[in-house]
């Protein structure tokens, strides 16, 4: 292995992991906000709101986040859209994202005891008062972990837009292995950049976890 | 004193679910302080007939009155929502699984409709739980979580809860089936005491004694429709109806064996 070679190119991956975490961070956002979108879609009273939300599901996640990204950057422009990559990269893996964590969010409220919802109804609170008060907050406890691994799956799936030539970690990898012909150094430091964001959001979702369990 | 319409007035309600037929043409009339038990077998839709008064289970037809208001009316969605949660405030409703909020301690289970329905300040709110937990005997665990109390205590905190609301009536779907023999006692104890009160209630049991020594009248039900009813010393020693009579003595064995 050459480490000298790996010291001297560690700086610029530093900066590529920067771009990797400001991308996962907007996508994330933007991924809770279409979540919260679908949730509340698909739990609507509404026959075709629920449809929106159910075929906003099934079509993300139904089609590999790759091709949403080359649909959306590369036949944007066909039809009048018109990104730079760094902005198809967070719209394309935000509302991909997006998709599963509404089923995250949908799996939790309605994994709430029932009878939660009826006894709030039963004092007079209006659905909304219910969902709000009584089965929101048993929902989000239940949902923190599982949207730890919407993250986690989010976060890696960031090294898709280098496809969308984004330079990010994977783009920066490949890009140093066209100039250095050392493949397994460039990817080795690009794999372990990612390990360390990736553990440490782990250890942020399991101390949420423990926070929101604790009272 | 002229004549009065009942409290609680039902009037031909059905229910079904899908092709199930669980309500069939069920009338039963309550006077304001009354107490009715209903009993029957598992099935023959005593909660249904209970979930109906507050709606929870809306009837398919029928018409359900609590004194001068209606409470299935027909209306537009939004409007029927804020009909319906006014009528929620005034019935009280206990279940079998307590459906206590477990993210709140019990003060905050109590004090949580009030101050979000009736504009209770803190302090206001504060004094009624005390009050009312004063009253089930839960005081002393009031800067407790559901989860640290037991299955007694647990109902005794959802009594007071639904009597937070000052409602007019109090439903209570089986609410000591849950519990273990030694806790079924204090739950009665403070039912007891709200018969003293004369609070007006409906109440679906499977416990004769309790029925017998609490209630006014006894409904007993099968297969979705009132098959008797009178008062308890008619009902559970000289049932007429066959049905009542065998329901009675295999529920005697049940709870010899
Ligand atoms: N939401 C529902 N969907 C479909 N069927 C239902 C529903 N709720 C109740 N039923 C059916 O209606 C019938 C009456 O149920 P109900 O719960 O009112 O009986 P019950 O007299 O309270 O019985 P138990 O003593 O077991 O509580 C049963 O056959 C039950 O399976
Ligand atoms: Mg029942």
């Amino acid at each position: 292995m050459d480490y000298a070679l790996m010291q001297r190119v560690f700086p610029f991956f530093l900066e590529a992991a920067w771009i990797t975490i400001v991308l996962s961070v907007l996508t994330a956002i933007l991924g809770l906000t279409c979540a919260m979108l679908g949730t509340a879609a698909r739990l609507s009273r509404f026959r075709m709101l629920r449809f929106i939300g159910a075929t906003y599901v099934s079509v993300f996640r139904g089609t590999p986040a790759l091709i949403q990204l080359f649909i959306l950057y590369f036949g944007g422009p066909q039809i009048g859209i018109q990104l730079d990559a760094f902005e198809a990269g967070v719209i394309g893996l935000g509302v991909n994202v997006g998709a599963y964590m509404t089923e995250t969010m949908r799996g939790a409220i309605i994994s709430v005891d029932k009878g939660q919802g009826e006894a709030a109804r039963t004092l007079g609170m209006s659905k909304w008062q219910a969902m709000r008060n009584v089965i929101l907050p048993q929902a989000m406890r239940l949902m923190i972990r599982p949207l730890g691994v919407n993250l986690n799956t989010l976060i890696k799936s960031t090294a898709l837009v280098a496809a969308i030539s984004v330079v990010e970690l994977t783009y920066t990898a490949q890009r140093y292995i066209g100039s250095t012909y050392k493949p397994f150094e460039m990817f080795l430091i690009a794999g372990l950049l990612y390990m360390i964001i990736i553990y440490v959001v782990g250890l942020a979702v399991t101390w949420a976890d423990r926070k929101a369990r604790l009272n | 004193m002229n004549a009065q319409k009942p409290f609680i007035d039902i009037r031909h309600a059905k229910k079904s679910f899908g092709t199930l037929e669980v309500l069939k043409d069920i009338n039963l009339q309550v006077d304001r302080g009354q107490i009715v038990a209903i009993i029957g077998p598992s099935g023959s839709g005593k909660s249904t007939l209970l979930r109906a008064i507050n709606d929870l289970d809306p009837l398919s037809g029928g018409e359900i009155w609590l004194e001068d208001k209606q409470i299935n009316m027909d209306l537009p969605h939004r409007q029927y929502e804020r009909h319906i949660n006014e009528v929620r405030q005034e019935i009280g409703m206990v279940f079998q699984h307590f459906n206590l909020f477990p993210h709140l301690k019990v003060r905050e289970n109590v004090t949580l409709a009030p101050k979000m329905l009736k504009g209770l300040s803190d302090a206001e709110a504060n004094a009624l739980a005390e009050e009312q937990l004063t009253k089930v005997g839960m005081i002393e665990r009031i800067d407790y979580y559901p989860s640290q109390l037991s299955g007694g205590q647990k109902q005794r905190v959802a009594i007071a809860r639904a009597l937070a609301m000052k409602p007019k009536v109090m439903l209570f779907d089986e609410a000591t089936s849950a519990l273990d023999p030694e806790l079924v006692e204090e739950v009665n104890l403070v039912m007891k005491q709200l018969a003293e009160e004369h609070m007006t209630m409906i109440i679906v049991t499977h416990e004769m004694g309790f029925a017998e020594s609490v209630c006014d009248r006894v409904l007993f039900m099968d297969q979705g429709v009132v098959v008797e009813e009178g008062p308890p010393e008619v009902i559970f020693r000289n049932p007429k109806s066959e049905r009542t009579q065998n329901f009675l003595r295999k529920h005697l064995a049940g709870n010899q064996a």
